[in-house]
């Protein structure tokens, strides 16, 4: 009894220390972002110290172009999401609520869309984008996050709306409210959570997205994965301010992603676990 | 799960007058703006890039275009540094699989025990999971690896242990540190998941007949997180394929095409060398190598589908 209660005990601490461990990366780019460059970038690391702000105030600076980075990420992100859910909520209402011989076919190919890689289509985009005056666009940008998360939150809504019993739209459609009316004042109220959180899992990855960001943009429509890129070749004394950047550009997305575990889970594999 | 027919569901008659008028709603033009969509961004430029692979075609050159049959696929398939980035494209995907797929279920076993601090702890865990690739690249390289500076060679020398510059002798195993980091915790987030739904009762019937622990994971989990880890397997195999921030960020590729993978062979024809051609027919080869693993996670997907439409 007292040995196995060891075991258990000796677990528990062992776990502590893998997430300590895994997180401390994180902790580490945190504590650096507090210190000045010199204190940051010393051959003997320093835990403790006096946090100073300073380095903050500069990469928040006017000109240091945070904000304007920040507002490209933001806008992005919010919009793909918007758009993506305006365009896959009635297709997802449409396959569950009617579904016909075409809908799995149809469901199953939207789905695999997203497991075409970026790089087949990056050269015919940017060849188009180029023609047609979308490079470094954040409308030209905000598309292609769409078309990425497009098909997991046609999957996601789908199978919130799968969930709602189909008697209600039949009770609907008795009492004469049309498909649309149908649609936004029965269904949408009672798939809320699952479209909230839908949403939240899009905004992440739009949000962490890089690879299109790195190859369509140049600076009018650049979000904060090219700004810290950009510290890549950076010299001198940068670790600070660039921990600094980099904590002010993840923390929300930590947040929102501590709320949205389970959602992620749901999400990402597409219901094959749940 | 075996039989792929869909049953129609079955109405009592009432009902089955209201289907009938509900059916006509208009579903095609509910479905048709999302379907628009991916056409147009996904399957358009997908189709696209094959034409292209059969052009030459350099905006170096850009009067210059001609049909080049499958010049491009034969230039390709001579060319060393395609082969190279084939190799590392593979090497990255097996040896980030076994790390996430290796530490992600023993951190689910560990968390799937019950004890204080449990949602704390996991919380922690999984939060490299949510950093983005470009911040996880550029934090790794500098505040871990640096060679004189980095966390971990002054471990090393707290050890007394020689310092290693990372990225330039060992530089493909600091790329899989760095991917297994940010992608060990959506292995341990789903596998959890998995754990958690395992069947309470046969795990107390196998007690009960005097199974050990060692027993009870090989006859009763492992088989239940058989179906887990294939998702996961698949779903990783397909992210990993596509790693292209974290070696960007970092390696450049290099040194020499010690990292260049084939997302990063792609973009470095493409965008230094301008090579559209043979960029587009290494492009459909990355298409292809992504299809092998996404035809079954597919059927995997929709076999559920049916399974589901069947209750």
């Amino acid at each position: 009894m007292t040995e196995s209660r060891l075991t258990n005990t000796l677990l528990t601490l062992l776990t502590y220390a893998v997430a300590i461990v895994m997180f401390f990366p994180i902790l580490w780019m945190f504590l650096t972002a507090f210190k000045t460059e010199q204190t940051a970038f010393d051959i003997v690391p320093h835990f403790l110290f006096t946090p100073t702000l300073d380095s903050f105030k500069l990469a928040l600076a006017q000109g240091n172009g945070y904000w304007h980075y920040a507002f490209n990420s933001a806008l992005s992100a919010v919009a793909s999401t918007l758009i993506g859910l305006v365009l896959a909520v009635p297709a997802a209402y449409a396959m569950a609520f009617f579904p016909s011989k075409r809908t799995d076919f149809t469901l199953v190919w939207m789905v695999s869309t997203k497991f075409i890689p970026a790089v087949g289509v990056l050269i015919p985009v940017f060849m188009v984008y180029k023609s047609l005056g979308l490079l470094d666009n954040i409308w030209g940008l905000t598309m292609l996050f769409t078309a990425m998360n497009l098909p997991l939150i046609v999957w996601m809504v789908y199978s919130y709306f799968k969930d709602i019993p189909k008697d209600i739209i039949e009770a609907a459609d008795i009492d004469g409210a049309g498909t649309l009316q149908t649609m936004v004042k029965v269904v949408l109220p009672l798939a809320l959570p699952g479209l909230a959180s839908t949403g939240l899992l899009a905004l992440i990855l739009a949000w962490n997205e890089s690879f299109w960001s790195l190859t369509m943009t140049d600076h009018k429509a650049a979000t904060l994965a090219v700004f810290i890129a950009s510290f890549k070749s950076a010299e001198g004394l940068f670790w600070a301010k660039m921990s600094a950047a980099s904590v002010l550009t993840v923390t929300p997305i930590i947040i929102l992603g501590w709320f949205a575990q389970r959602q992620m889970v749901r999400g990402l594999t597409f219901g094959a676990v749940k | 799960m075996d039989s792929i027919t869909t049953t129609q569901p079955v109405h009592s008659g009432k009902a089955a007058k209201a289907q009938r008028k509900v059916a006509s709603a208009p579903t095609r033009r509910l479905m048709a703006p999302a379907v628009i969509f991916l056409f147009v961004w996904m399957i358009v430029p997908l189709v696209m890039t094959l034409y292209y692979s059969l052009q030459n075609y350099n905006l170096m050159m850009p009067t210059m275009r001609s049909f080049a049959g499958i010049l491009n696929y034969d230039l390709l398939f001579s060319d060393p540094t395609f082969w190279a980035a084939l190799g590392n494209t593979l090497l990255l995907v097996a040896a980030c699989l076994i790390v996430t797929v290796g530490l992600g279920l023993a951190l689910a076993l560990l968390f799937n025990r019950t004890f204080i601090g449990r949602g704390a702890a996991r919380t922690l865990a999984i939060s490299p999971f949510f950093i983005m690739p470009v911040v996880t690249g550029l934090i790794w390289k500098n505040m871990m690896f640096h060679p004189v500076y980095g966390l971990i060679s002054w471990a090393l020398r707290a050890l007394g242990l020689e310092p290693v510059d990372w990225l330039a002798h060992h530089p493909m195993m600091s790329i899989v540190i760095m991917i297994s980091w940010e992608w060990t915790p959506f292995a341990l987030l789903i596998l959890l998941t998995g754990l958690q739904s395992l069947p309470e009762d046969q795990i107390e019937a196998v007690r009960l007949d005097g199974a050990n622990k060692w027993q009870e994971f090989r006859h009763i989990v492992l088989p239940h997180l058989g179906q887990v880890l294939y998702v996961v397997v698949m779903l990783e195999s397909i992210f990993f394929l596509t790693s292209f921030a974290e070696i960007y960020s970092t390696t450049g590729g290099g040194p020499g095409t010690a990292t260049t993978n084939l997302p990063y062979y792609i973009y470095l024809g493409a965008f230094f060398q301008y090579d559209i051609g043979s960029s587009s027919a290494a492009a459909i080869g990355a298409v292809i190598l992504a299809n092998i693993f996404a035809i079954f996670l597919i059927r995997f997907v929709a076999g559920n589908l049916n399974a589901g439409s069947q209750r």
